[in-house]
């Protein structure tokens, strides 16, 4: 049919932006990842010192630990918030747009903003301490509300989750309507409909968004280094730390490694887990 | 096709009329919006009655159906069943099943377990559900197929487990909405006969919603034919095509000749056609099948009607050819004859008075 010119040139720009955005940067890390540093100089002597290291300094482990402790919890709430939201949207809002249109209208607003609203809302003279003395739940500011993992985690849900809401709305919206009735109609109720009939079939939706919450949030830099304090510093935080004033690439190199391989099997699990239960 | 002689489930729906009906509708009305899709419909369904309910599509016969099946709520009328108000219950406590017109077969269970389904959410003892499964399967054919998936089946497999799925729970009336129109023409025929046959070995009343006249007159004890949300005509189907109440009904139901007149001291004139006619005198319509009009015969019965027409056109249709004639006034009509090879020129054509049906306009 098609020309072998018109085919090359076809396939030229995609292959070019795949090779200058994703091939190359992958490669440069992976070689720096096997590389050492000595007195600001990286020194090209291939090794594993890095990924020893990473083993050895209990440091690492445990903020790994704690960014997936956050990104699950992060998860968990978002769905627990988006799957209420987005059944009610499928199937019983009569206002479906204007609905779905405030589920969106927030992604339009820079992340930036919306994670310094967090810090004026969480401050110890922010806005919901001052409400909290206001109504003498307390008398003095609660300090664990800002700089805390909470704080992490609360703003990283109320962000992630329109990126949970929209695949499980979409998944929703696939399940085709005379199913639910068929179910009515066999004499299931609403519950045993629902969960025999509308839960699993919006299942690849769920995983969909977990995905989105989970992996967003584990790589997350911002809010930990906005609302995080110490005590909330996440893998992403020591990786851009190493990048720049440690000044220590190969290690953070060894680090974006371990954790591209980490979303990599989620992203390959969550697939087929959404293959498993898609039934169109 | 002139036989007389009636199949003895067609006579014995006609006398049910004294015992109390299966499924009562009285009077009902439905809206969406502003306009208004059923009005004013009764309808009574016997026990053991197959009832095709047939119109065109936007009659508002998949509505009246999902009005039973309980997925929609009348805005006028009650339904009884078995002689209990119906209308106010949720489609989960009525003991009426639906086979869907595109199966509605859920693709994440297995045929055991959509067959299953009913017993599992009544909560049947577990040990009782593989038997009813199995006979459930058995009555459609389909045992081999318990451990399939439903994208895996065929058009017509699904059908059956579609059925299977609605019959386990030995519903009191089973509704089919259109549930044929999506197989190819022969399967259709073989899935036709099976369902019928299948509707007297279970005794469950069924009313089957369809388009396809053909396939009503097939399939039921009685056709109600539905115009617009209005009870045309409900009659066994015999009766429906050989005597017509309407205009409409004539036509929508096979092929038919209006002839348009005025009756006269007793005599019926539409154009140079005339005859005696025992309907009071004024305008009146008449509908002749075309079967009915023969190309003449010298020995004529005394009261057939004759002309003279053109032949217009000629449609080799198998066993029979369907003509098209032009009278001598401009008429055009239709006429139906055993095949005999081409035929041309001008012909002498004639029909029986007594099947010139009258018909409401």
């Amino acid at each position: 049919m098609y020309s072998r010119a018109y085919k090359t040139a076809v396939a030229v720009p995609p292959l070019v932006w795949i090779a200058v955005f994703l091939v190359a940067p992958y490669a440069f890390l992976f070689c720096y990842s096997f590389w050492t540093v000595s007195q600001q100089a990286i020194l090209h002597h291939w090794n594993l010192g890095n990924y020893r290291q990473l083993l050895e300094n209990s440091m690492y482990p445990m903020v790994l630990l704690r960014s997936m402790r956050i990104a699950g919890s992060v998860t968990a709430l978002s769905l627990l918030l988006s799957f209420p939201l987005a059944y009610y949207l499928s199937f019983h809002s009569k206002r479906k747009e204007l609905l779905y249109q405030l589920v969106i209208i927030p992604l339009w607003v820079s992340y930036l903003v919306r994670a310094y609203a967090w810090k004026t809302i969480l401050g110890s003279d922010g806005v919901l301490n001052t409400l909290l003395q206001y109504v003498h739940l307390t008398n003095h500011p609660l300090d664990f509300l800002l700089y805390s993992p909470f704080a992490v985690v609360l703003t990283l849900t109320h962000i992630y989750t329109p990126f949970t809401i929209l695949p499980i709305y979409a998944s929703l919206e696939h399940i085709p309507r005379n199913l639910v009735e068929a179910s009515h109609d066999l004499g299931a109720t609403p519950a045993q409909t629902f969960w025999k009939v509308i839960f699993p079939l919006s299942i690849p939706g769920v995983v969909a968004g977990a995905t989105f919450a989970f992996v967003l949030s584990l790589g997350d830099f911002l809010a930990p280094l906005l609302l995080g304090g110490p005590s909330g510093i996440m893998i992403s935080n020591i990786v851009v730390s190493l990048f720049g004033a440690a000044y220590n690439w190969p290690l953070g190199a060894a680090i974006s490694l371990v954790m591209l391989v980490i979303v990599v099997s989620l992203l390959f699990m969550s697939e087929r887990l959404e293959k498993r239960w898609s039934f169109s | 096709m002139i036989s007389s002689a009636q199949p003895a489930a067609e006579s014995s729906t006609a006398e049910t009329g004294g015992t109390e009906p299966l499924l009562s509708l009285r009077s009902i009305a439905k809206r969406f919006g502003s306009t208004t899709v059923l009005r004013d419909v009764s309808l009574d369904v016997a026990a053991g009655e197959l009832l095709t309910i047939l119109g065109e599509s936007g009659s508002g016969k998949t509505t009246l159906l999902r009005l039973i099946a309980g997925f929609e709520r009348p805005d006028g009328g009650e339904i009884y069943m078995g002689g209990e108000r119906l209308d106010p219950l949720p489609p989960h406590r009525r003991r009426v099943n639906t086979v869907f017109q595109n199966y509605a077969l859920f693709p994440h269970l297995s045929v055991f377990e959509n067959v299953a389904y009913g017993l599992r959410v009544r909560k049947v003892t577990r040990p009782e559900i593989p038997k009813r499964v199995e006979q459930a399967l058995a009555l459609v054919k389909m045992t081999e197929f318990a451990a399939r998936a439903p994208a895996q089946l065929s058009g017509g497999q699904q059908q059956r487990i579609a059925l299977a799925r609605a019959l386990i729970n030995q519903p009191k009336l089973l509704l089919l909405d259109e549930p044929l129109s999506a197989l190819d023409a022969n399967l259709r025929r073989q899935m036709q006969q099976e369902l019928k046959s299948l509707q007297r070995e279970v005794g469950i009343s069924f009313v089957f919603v369809t388009h396809d006249q053909e396939e009503a007159m097939a399939l039921s004890d009685r056709i109600a034919l539905l115009r617009s949300g209005q009870l045309e005509q409900v009659a066994v189907p015999r009766e429906i095509y050989n005597n017509p109440a309407t205009a409409y009904t004539a036509r929508f139901i096979g092929q038919t000749n209006l002839l348009r007149g005025r009756i006269e001291n007793g005599l019926a004139q539409c154009g140079t056609l005339q005859w005696r006619s025992k309907v009071p005198d004024g305008p009146a319509t008449f509908s002749i099948r075309p079967e009915n009009i023969r190309l003449c015969d010298p020995a004529a019965a005394a009261d057939s009607v004759r002309f003279r027409a053109v032949i217009l056109n000629q449609t080799f249709g198998g066993p029979t050819d369907l003509l098209e004639v032009s009278c001598p006034d401009g008429r055009v009509l239709l006429v139906r004859v055993a095949s005999r090879g081409n035929l041309a020129g001008e012909c002498d054509f004639e029909f029986n008075a007594g099947d010139a049906i009258h018909v409401k306009d």
